[in-house]
């Protein structure tokens, strides 16, 4: 057991009150620019009380960065990424933990290995892949010389291309793998009893009932914290969109906005105007985690069944 | 024809391990069954096999005429309860009850009739809308029994599901799965380590050990002629009494170091230098006076206080014996008594085989 003491007690709140300022401080700068007027943000030092310009410059951001459109592009890529990681990480851990085939721990190690893969890692050859993702059966198919032998046979030349270069497909498929979702969701359906997949099969369910029947309801919680992380790690993706995005116009996301944002090198220093875009853009990743927060926490920590 | 026909049996869970050794059962319709044997026999595992749970290694089971080796759990017409009740913790109770008849699309309005129906038939009317975690274990447990019971199956199959009640609870269960069954007539097979339920449950009991069948029949039967060594030994509450010996010329059993013991009603099978293994029942030593016939003595070790009986152990010339005695005289460790076997009740079982020696009479 931990010692308590009023000393003890009162270095672990100064702690956690430094803590808590080096997280909240940069919050707090960017709240203040955004209410500050173009003389006011210019001054050194920099006032560390608001003023009354907040709706002013939002509105400058939200037109010059044209944050309508990109918002909804970032919504629908954070959702779609989310909603996308969540499926496949609960089919995969499913498949991993309930049923019995000869290759399970070879899949179960994949998985593991592409934890240590991430994007950033991987990015050109998925960026090859994104530019068609049927090269890898055009490969397969040069490969195994079929390609040769039905341009023989047939006189037709096969070439295969799905390009998702510009395109919502593009930016979200890439990013919907997930092994931290994976380890998640395994880690919940070990502690499910194999007496309950037992009575389910006596119940005559079929695996894909219990799936849907018994294990989604049961994994609710660990769903939402796992879809809180996602959005908020998917909405602040910046290279992928910037990768996959040539027309920026359609498809470009808030968050790559934000280069927009950024006063020019001789143009006006209005980073009043900049603060306020920034604090758009992490609005929506701040709601969904004060909304999510107490599913969150316990589907993290506790096993509630 | 047989509700469930078991026949030649086996089940290896790797190839080395053999751990049902070919068991031959036959089940008939309505009856109620019960595998009894010590923890880790197998219970569990042909239970399993029988609900499709487990794949057969060898030999066939039959369920209703029809061999059901290669058939899914859901098409064998069987319901099961589990030891821990496996409720689905997210479902109401109604829900529970009515998961199986969702599954093969029963409407819901003739659903609910049947889930109310059977909740009425274990009094569970009243909890319908609460979750499994807001209920006893015993309001648990007719849970699980009316889950099974919804789907008006052909067999219903309990693994152990009166371990984790409190005693008395489980003896108000087994009371009441012995009148469900009496009002269904649902062939069932229940399996349990616990010999007072199999033997107040059964029509026919199963006797396990390690693997392989050690004898069927009824509870009667299997208590008063145990086919076996350790079935005599399994049975019965103080265990039999069992001494291994050897007939001497007289045809007087000797064992231990050298006690004698007049068996008389042994005629037929008492051949002088035969080796075997004599059982008695504690019910059947009785104390008597030092010069009754055919009485032995020997020192208390110590006395079991039952209350309306007290249980004396006993050593008689190196062996232990065992008595129930209902005559309230005290007697303290170290006394002397004089035993005597009741006559009528004696088993004999081949010392190398441990099988039951018919007497002739
Ligand atoms: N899934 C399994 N894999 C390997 N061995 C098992 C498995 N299940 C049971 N066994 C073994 O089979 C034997 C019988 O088990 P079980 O049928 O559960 O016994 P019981 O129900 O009579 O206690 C035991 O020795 C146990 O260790
Ligand atoms: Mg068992």
């Amino acid at each position: 057991m931990i010692e308590r003491s009023p000393l003890f007690n009162a270095i672990t709140y100064l702690a956690m009150l430094i803590g808590l300022v080096l997280v909240l401080l940069p919050f707090w700068v960017v709240f203040i620019g955004a209410t500050l007027s173009l003389p006011e943000v210019a001054r050194v030092p920099l006032q560390m009380w608001p003023s009354d310009q907040l709706f002013q410059n939002i509105s400058a951001a939200w037109i010059r960065a044209d944050l309508g459109p990109k918002m909804i592009n970032s919504l629908v890529v954070a959702v779609g990424v989310t909603v996308g990681k969540i499926v496949i990480a609960a089919l995969s851990a499913f498949s991993i933990v309930f049923f019995n085939y000869r290759a399970r721990m070879v899949f179960f190690w994949l998985i593991f290995i592409t934890l240590m893969l991430p994007l950033e890692v991987r990015i050109v050859p998925t960026y090859a892949i994104a530019a068609n993702a049927l090269s890898p059966v055009q490969a397969l198919l040069d490969v195994t010389g079929l390609t040769g032998l039905v341009q023989q046979l047939g006189g037709v030349q096969i070439a295969l291309n799905w390009n998702l270069l510009n395109s919502y497909e593009g930016m979200i498929l890439p990013l919907i793998a997930t092994a931290t979702g994976t380890f998640l969701y395994r880690q919940f359906f070990m502690t499910i009893p194999d007496e309950l997949v037992e009575a389910a099969k006596m119940d005559g369910s079929r695996p894909m009932q219990f799936f849907v029947d018994v294990l989604v309801p049961l994994s609710r919680t660990n769903m939402l914290a796992l879809a809180t992380i996602m959005f908020v790690s998917t909405w602040n993706q910046y290279l992928w969109p910037l990768l996959v995005t040539t027309d920026r116009e359609h498809f470009g996301t808030v968050v790559m906005q934000l280069k927009a944002l950024v006063p020019a090198q001789n143009g006006t220093p209005d980073w009043n105007v900049t603060m306020a875009g920034a604090l758009i853009i992490m609005l929506p990743p701040l709601l969904v985690v004060a909304v999510m927060q107490r599913w969150f926490v316990r589907g993290l920590i506790t096993k509630d069944k | 024809m047989a509700a469930i026909s078991i026949r030649g049996v086996k089940k290896r869970y790797n190839p080395k391990a053999l751990v049902i050794h070919g068991v031959d059962v036959e089940i008939e319709k309505g009856e109620f069954v019960v595998i009894l044997g010590p923890s880790g026999c197998g219970k569990s595992t042909l239970l399993r096999m029988i609900a499709g749970l487990e794949e057969i290694s060898e030999g066939e089971i039959a369920i209703a005429g029809r061999v059901v080796n290669d058939l899914e759990p859901r098409e064998r017409g069987c319901a099961m309860v589990f030891q821990n009740y496996a409720l689905y913790p997210h479902m109401t109770v109604r829900q529970n009850i009515g998961y199986s008849l969702k599954v093969s699309g029963v409407p819901k309005a003739e659903r609910d009739m049947r889930v109310v129906n059977v909740a009425r038939i274990v009094a569970l009317e009243p909890y319908l809308d609460r979750r499994p975690a807001e209920l006893s274990g015993g309001q648990r447990q007719r849970v699980a029994m009316a889950r099974a019971m919804v789907r008006s199956p052909e067999v219903f199959l309990f693994d152990e599901p009166l371990s984790n009640l409190d005693a008395k609870l489980r003896v108000a269960m087994r009371a009441e799965i012995r009148k469900l069954h009496r009002d269904l007539g649902v062939t069932s097979v229940f399996v349990t380590h616990d010999q007072n339920e199999a033997m107040t449950l059964a029509d026919k009991l199963i006797i396990m050990n390690a693997g392989r069948v050690e004898q069927i029949g009824p509870p009667a039967e299997v208590y008063h002629r145990p086919a076996s060594r350790f079935v005599a030994d399994f049975i019965g509450s103080p265990a039999m009494n069992l001494l291994e010996g050897q007939f001497d010329d007289h045809g007087q059993f000797v064992h231990g170091t050298g006690g004698r013991l007049v068996v008389e009603q042994l005629n037929g099978v008492r051949r002088p230098g035969l080796r075997a293994v004599l059982g008695v029942r504690p019910e059947d030593v009785r104390r008597t006076e030092p010069h009754a016939p055919g009485a032995v003595s020997g020192t208390v070790d110590y006395i079991e206080e039952l209350g309306s009986a007290r249980v004396i152990h006993a050593d008689v010339a190196g062996s232990r014996l065992v008595a129930v005695d209902a005559s309230g005289v005290s007697l303290a460790p170290g006394a002397q008594v004089h035993l005597s076997v009741a006559s009528g009740v004696l088993h004999l079982f081949s010392l190398e085989s441990g099988q039951r020696i018919e007497q002739t009479h």
